[in-house]
């Protein structure tokens, strides 16, 4: 979709809902350099969440629908979770189904997508719980792995079930007290960024999004060399303040401080040999398209 | 978005999209002798379809391994084997939210794995085919024909029809596709048949022209946007996903659901014209009628053979669709008999259920008799329940252990 698309009739502007005029006249669809500092300026693709204050959520979900490279033509695969409330929300398609479908639903969806697209870039993006990803759908979110599908899986790893209030998963700490976890957690962390690459994943990130610059960086590898070569993954920490006993205000520094190099989100990547190719092209590429643009300019001043 | 007509253009396998009436009932039919599966896939060549999603268990494997070889051939867009029921259903909804017309085939246990899916298709408004041959669901294992998943079917939602013959299933799925895709349905359709008798079977079938297929899927008749980005306005989630607890959001729901079924309802008027009515009936006139759906109307017709002979007249009503429910049709065609026998290949008889919630003085339906965990339904069962009923002594059937 392109923004010619939801151009509004000029006779009918008026009557419009002013989000919806924003969406038209100042949104960043087909703008090819978008990213995390259009924040503030620019029509954001979410409206306001309905998510607790200050959840570490919520800024994940606006760096990531910054930095979309191709929001016009990406649709996105939610699940049940905190992340569904979101969802509404949010200006690109998306589709929720059910709990732990979600990598199942984008493999049909994205193979359908390029059945009836065949010469145009379709993005699809997973975004879901942890719970979604590691319990319940790990059977789906594996095997679409294994099959190689070309989209991004993204997971919001807040280490449990947020939204049901608290409860045990997969991804929780070893000893953590929960709900249903009532003698603390038995079993350790569920090394998914390891499983994802001995599965076939091209990309690998697992970080905080305690830096906007580094959220649009790995979305926007993720999502390219899905949509070129295979498929790619990304844990990003999005702590529950609520869950883990801390206020609005703390969500960051909780983010920083588990990201420091001994601390389980101490940032560590995967990229597969064509996929590292793909980077240096990319690469090459930003430098011209900078180095012409800086030409322009001088040309323009002289 | 395509305005002009495709009838008439080919697609790349050299088949012309045909006008579907014309297709159906007016272009020249082949006799072939095949089994069901063989049909399955005589059918989905014909299809247009997009995509297909396919899982093994039995007896429904053949009838998918076959239409891989359609996607080999390039009758198919695109085909793979997903990894359980639960992630091939969530599949196809994946391909359906993005416009695809979409094919599956199912059976027994896989059809209870897949099962949180069929509402949320129908909620979804994804007018995806799947094929049930049914088998056995419960413990001890079985991979007998059983039809009990159809009663689970019948509350999702979904249209459900239950064909008898391979000739059904070869001129449904073609029809199903015209009925599901009408945009005041748009809804999934489970086109169910007892496995084995129908898929493992050959039978003669009446196939239309290969080079003729039906006119492809236009997702933008929908009632409900695609999910492809084509279509404004974009802050779009398309499920009526409404997860706050207040009135509005409990109404949103409530009327979602009311109209879900209502799209059911609606279905009736499309499925009376391309299948000539929700229910076939014979001598309705009689004082007994058999009320049955699927195989068990074939060993019906035996019974009525065999009961005819001795001079008992019997009439029939063949159930095709069981939702939308021919609730009006059943009642009309049972309004003179005194006596209504609803032979079923399942312990519950859901059938027989269904038919004492419809019809007036429901002490006439006499449910059974039942088969199942892959008993064969003698016809001589059923003429055998119709004597007693009427007070004919009857010699002990081998077996029944009475």
């Amino acid at each position: 979709m392109s923004k010619e698309r939801i151009k509004i009739a000029p006779e009918l502007f008026d009557i419009m809902p002013p989000e919806y005029q924003d969406l038209v006249e100042k949104a960043t669809y087909g703008n090819e350099t978008r990213g995390w500092k259009d924040i503030g300026s620019a029509k954001e693709l979410i409206e306001e969440h309905s998510l607790c204050a200050g959840c570490p959520e919520s800024m994940a979900f606006r760096y990531i629908l910054a930095s979309l490279p191709n929001p016009e033509d990406t649709v996105m695969v939610g699940s049940t979770g905190c992340t569904s409330l979101v969802f509404p929300h949010v200006a690109v398609h998306n589709i929720h189904s059910l709990f732990g479908n979600q990598n199942a639903i984008a493999s049909g969806l994205k193979r359908a997508l390029s059945v009836r697209f065949p010469d145009r870039h379709k993005d699809v993006v997973v975004l879901a719980g942890d719970g979604a990803t590691v319990d319940i759908g790990l059977d789906m979110t594996l095997q679409a792995w294994f099959r190689q599908e070309k989209f991004t899986t993204i997971c919001f790893d807040n280490e449990l079930y947020a939204n049901t209030g608290g409860q045990e998963s997969g991804l929780m700490q070893k000893g953590f007290v929960a709900k249903m976890a009532p003698v603390g957690k038995t079993f350790e962390k569920v090394r998914l960024p390891e499983i994802a690459r001995e599965s076939g994943c091209h990309y690998v990130v697992n970080c905080t999004v305690s830096k906007p610059n580094l959220v649009e960086k790995v979305i926007k590898n993720a999502i390219h060399i899905a949509r070129e070569i295979g498929p790619t993954y990304l844990q990003l920490y999005t702590p529950c303040i609520l869950e883990i006993g801390k206020n609005s205000m703390e969500g960051l520094q909780e983010m920083r401080d588990s990201e420091k190099p001994s601390e389980r989100f101490a940032y560590k990547e995967y990229v597969s040999e064509p996929a590292k190719e793909l980077l240096t092209e990319m690469a090459a590429k930003e430098k011209e398209r900078k180095a012409e643009a800086k030409r322009q300019l001088a040309s323009q001043t002289v | 978005m395509a305005t002009q007509s495709v009838i008439g253009q080919k697609n790349n396998k050299g088949q012309a999209f045909t006008d579907p009436r014309h297709m159906m009932f007016e272009a020249p039919r082949t006799p072939s002798f095949f089994t069901g599966s063989e049909v399955i896939k005589e059918a989905v060549r014909r299809a247009s379809c997009d995509m297909m999603v396919a899982y093994p268990i039995t007896p429904q494997s053949e009838a998918a391994a076959l239409c891989g070889e359609l996607f080999a051939e390039g009758y198919i867009g695109d085909y793979f084997r997903g990894e359980s029921e639960f992630a091939v259903m969530s599949q196809c909804a994946g391909a359906a939210f993005g416009g695809a017309r979409v094919f599956t085939t199912t059976a027994g246990p896989g059809t209870m794995r897949a099962m949180e899916n069929f509402p949320m298709w129908a909620g979804a408004r994804l007018p995806i085919q799947m094929i049930v041959t049914c088998r056995g669901i419960n413990s001890p294992l079985s991979i007998q024909p059983d039809t009990l998943e159809i009663s689970y079917l019948m509350q999702t939602g979904m249209l459900v029809w239950h064909a008898e013959t391979a000739q059904d299933f070869y001129d449904w799925i073609l029809l199903g596709y015209m009925v599901s895709e009408e945009p005041d349905v748009h809804l999934p359709l489970a086109l169910c048949c007892d496995g084995f008798f129908v898929t493992h079977t050959k039978d003669m079938v009446d196939l239309t022209p290969v080079d003729m297929c039906l006119p492809p899927y236009d997702p933008y008749r929908s009632p409900v946007p695609c999910m492809d980005m084509e279509c404004p306005p974009v802050r779009m989630m398309r499920d009526p996903f409404v997860m706050k607890s207040n009135y509005i959001s409990y109404a949103t729901h409530a009327s979602w659901q009311q109209e879900v079924w209502a799209a059911v309802e609606r279905s009736r008027k499309h499925t009376i014209g391309w299948m000539n009515g929700l229910i076939d009936t014979e001598n309705t006139d009689a004082d007994i009628i058999v009320v049955a759906s699927g195989t068990a109307v074939s060993q019906s017709r035996e019974a009525i053979d065999i009961l005819a002979d001795e001079g008992i007249s019997v009439g029939l009503v063949k159930v095709k669709t069981l939702r939308p429910w021919p609730g009006e049709e059943i009642k009309e065609a049972t309004k003179n008999a005194k006596h209504i026998i609803v032979p079923e290949f399942n312990v519950t008889g859901w059938l027989g259920r269904e038919v004492k919630a419809t019809v007036p003085n429901n002490e006439r339906v006499h449910s059974g008799p039942h088969v199942c965990g892959g008993m064969t339904m003698p016809p001589e069962i059923i003429a055998s329940e119709i004597k007693t009923i009427l007070g004919i002594k009857v010699e002990t059937l081998s077996g029944r252990g009475s």
